[in-house]
C-alpha cells in the first residue's frame, strides 16, 4: 500500500510516520518477536521442569509464574493508557491516542488473564474461585471501568471527537483508580476474609528467578503486542483518510464536471464546494 | 461562575417541575425496585433488615441512572447542546449547574426511598445527622461522575447501554461507602461511619474539581 503521508500533528520520524509500512512488522519486532518467543520457551522450562514444587500449594505454585507478570503487565498498560490520555490533551497529537488505545485492549486481556489464573489457583488453594478479596475486587473493577473506556472507543465518530472523548473516558476512569482502591481495601479490613498470600520474602532462589523470568518475559510480550497493535491501528487511520480522500478526489471532479456542463451560475460552485464540505465532515 | 451555575440548575429544575418526570416516573421505579427486593429476599426473615443500607444505595444508583439519562437527553434535542456552547456561559458553571440539579433530583429520590424503607423493611432512621451527611456527600459525588459521564455518552446513540457501563464501576466507591455508613447510622454506632463519609467527599470533591476543569473541552465535541 502506497499511502499518503499523514495528514497530523503526530512528531515524524516515529516508526509507523511517513513512508509507513504496509504491514506491522519491521526487523526490530522480528528480533523483539523472537526474543520474546525464546524467553516464553524458557520461562515454561522453568515454571513447569526446573523450578520446585512449593511445600504447602505443591505444584499450584507454578501458577504464579503466570499470574503475576500478567498482573504486572496489566497495571503497566492501564498505566501507559493513562499517561497516553494525558499526552493526547496535551499534545493533540494522534500517536499518543493510540498508544493509549493499543495499551487499553493489551490491559483488558492481560487482566482478564490475571483474574482467570488467580481462579484456577484459589480453587485449588482457597477451595473457591472467587473471595471478595480487596486485591481481587479492585482488579475486577478495574477491568470493568477499562472495558467502558474501550466501549466509548468503540463508538464511531470523527477522529478528533473520538480521540478527546476516549481521552477524558480514560482519565476519569484512571482518577477512579486509586479511590476505588482505597475503598475497597478499607471495605474488606473490617470483614475478615482470606487475604492473598503475600509473596514470601524467603522464597527460593530458583522459584524467585522464574518468577523475575517471567515479568521480564511478559514485558517484552506487552512491548511486541503493544508495537503491532499501535502499527495496526495506525494504517487503519491511514487506510480510512486514505479512502476519504480519494472520496474527496471523486466529488471534486463530478463537482468540476457540473461547473464546466453548467458554467455561469457562481452560486452551483459555492453549493458544490458546500456538498464537499458536508462529504468531508 | 456560581452565576451560570445557578442559571442553568434553575433551568433544569423547572424543566423537571413542569414535566414531572422525577416524581412521576422515577421516583415511583425507584419504590418499585424496594419492592422487588423485598420478592427476591423473603421479607419474613431478617434479610431485609440486615440488607437495608446496601439495598437503599442500590436503589438510588439505580434510580439516578434514569434521571442522569433524561438529565442529557433534554439537551440531546434540537441542538440544545450547541445553544448552551453558544450561550456564553461558563463551561464550569454549566458543569456546576447540571450536576446541582441532578443532586437536588437525587435528594428527592433519597427522600423518598428513605420513607421505602422505614415503612417496607421497618428500618429505624438512628444517627439522623450521619445520614443527612452521608446522603449529601454521595449524591455530591454521585452527581459529580454521573454529570461528567453523561455529557461524555450523551448525543450517542449507544448511550442508553453505555451510560450505566461507564458509570456504575467509578461509583463502585459511593456504594460502598453509602452502605458502609448507612449500615453504621442504622446499627446505632455513628463513629464508624463518620470515615466513610470523609471518603465520600474525597469522592465528590476530586469528580467536582476534575469536572469544573475538565467540562470545557469534554462539552466542545459534538
Amino acid at each position: 500500500m502506497t499511502s499518503p503521508a499523514p495528514s497530523g500533528t503526530e512528531p515524524s520520524g516515529t516508526a509507523a510516520g511517513a513512508g509507513a509500512p504496509a504491514h506491522t512488522g519491521s526487523q526490530g519486532t522480528r528480533v523483539l518477536g523472537s526474543v520474546t518467543a525464546a524467553g516464553l520457551v524458557m520461562l515454561s522450562l522453568f515454571a513447569l521442569v526446573f523450578s520446585p514444587a512449593e511445600a504447602d500449594q505443591g505444584d499450584a505454585v507454578r501458577l504464579m509464574y503466570i499470574h503475576v507478570p500478567t498482573a504486572v503487565v496489566a497495571f503497566l498498560a492501564f498505566f501507559v493508557t493513562a499517561a497516553g490520555s494525558a499526552l493526547w490533551l496535551w499534545k493533540k497529537s494522534r500517536w499518543w491516542d493510540l498508544v493509549a488505545a493499543s495499551s487499553a485492549e493489551i490491559g483488558v486481556i492481560f487482566t482478564a488473564l490475571t483474574l482467570v489464573t488467580g481462579m484456577v489457583w484459589g480453587r485449588p488453594i482457597w477451595g473457591v474461585y472467587w473471595t471478595w478479596d480487596a486485591r481481587l475486587t479492585s482488579t475486577a473493577l478495574l477491568l470493568l471501568l477499562f472495558l467502558g473506556y474501550l466501549a466509548i472507543r468503540r463508538v464511531p465518530a470523527e477522529p478528533d471527537v473520538r480521540n478527546r472523548r476516549a481521552a477524558f473516558a480514560g482519565l476519569i476512569a484512571v482518577v477512579d483508580v486509586p479511590i476505588v482502591h482505597y475503598s475497597v481495601n478499607w471495605w474488606n479490613s473490617l470483614h475478615q476474609e482470606p487475604t492473598i498470600t503475600r509473596l514470601d520474602p524467603s522464597i527460593d532462589g530458583l522459584m524467585l528467578f522464574t518468577l523475575m523470568l517471567g515479568i521480564v518475559v511478559f514485558l517484552l510480550l506487552y512491548l511486541w503486542l503493544l508495537v503491532h497493535r499501535f502499527r495496526l491501528a495506525w494504517l487503519e487511520e491511514q487506510l480510512a483518510s486514505s479512502d476519504l480522500a480519494a472520496a474527496l478526489v471523486e466529488r471534486r471532479a463530478e463537482a468540476d464536471e457540473a461547473t464546466i456542463s453548467a458554467p455561469p451560475a457562481p452560486s452551483s460552485a459555492a453549493k458544490a464546494s458546500g456538498t464537499i464540505a458536508e462529504a468531508s465532515r | 461562575m456560581f452565576r451560570d451555575a445557578w442559571l442553568v440548575a434553575g433551568k433544569d429544575l423547572r424543566l423537571e417541575a413542569r414535566s414531572r418526570v422525577t416524581t412521576n416516573q422515577v421516583a415511583p421505579f425507584a419504590v418499585t425496585v424496594l419492592i422487588l427486593f423485598a420478592f427476591a429476599l423473603d421479607p419474613d426473615s431478617d434479610v431485609l433488615e440486615r440488607a437495608t443500607a446496601g439495598l437503599f444505595w442500590v436503589a438510588v444508583l439505580l434510580s439516578s441512572l434514569l434521571a442522569l439519562q433524561r438529565a442529557f437527553t433534554v439537551e440531546s434535542v434540537d441542538g440544545n447542546r450547541d445553544a448552551l456552547r453558544l450561550s456564553g456561559l461558563e463551561p464550569a458553571g454549566i458543569f456546576l449547574g447540571k450536576a446541582c440539579a441532578v443532586a437536588a433530583q437525587l435528594i428527592v429520590l433519597e427522600v423518598v426511598l428513605g420513607i421505602g424503607v422505614v415503612v417496607l423493611y421497618d428500618a429505624t432512621l438512628a444517627g439522623p445527622l450521619l445520614l443527612g451527611a452521608t446522603c449529601l456527600a454521595a449524591t455530591a459525588g454521585l452527581a459529580a461522575a454521573g454529570t461528567l459521564y453523561g455529557v461524555l455518552a450523551a448525543g450517542l446513540r449507544v448511550r442508553d447501554t453505555l451510560l450505566p457501563l461507564l458509570l456504575f464501576p467509578v461509583v463502585a466507591p459511593v456504594l460502598i461507602g453509602g452502605t458502609r455508613a448507612f449500615e453504621a447510622a442504622l446499627g446505632d454506632v455513628p463513629g464508624e461511619g463518620w470515615p466513610w463519609v470523609g471518603l465520600l467527599c474525597v469522592f465528590a470533591a476530586v469528580y467536582t474539581a476534575f469536572g469544573v476543569l475538565a467540562f470545557g473541552p469534554i462539552l466542545e465535541e459534538s
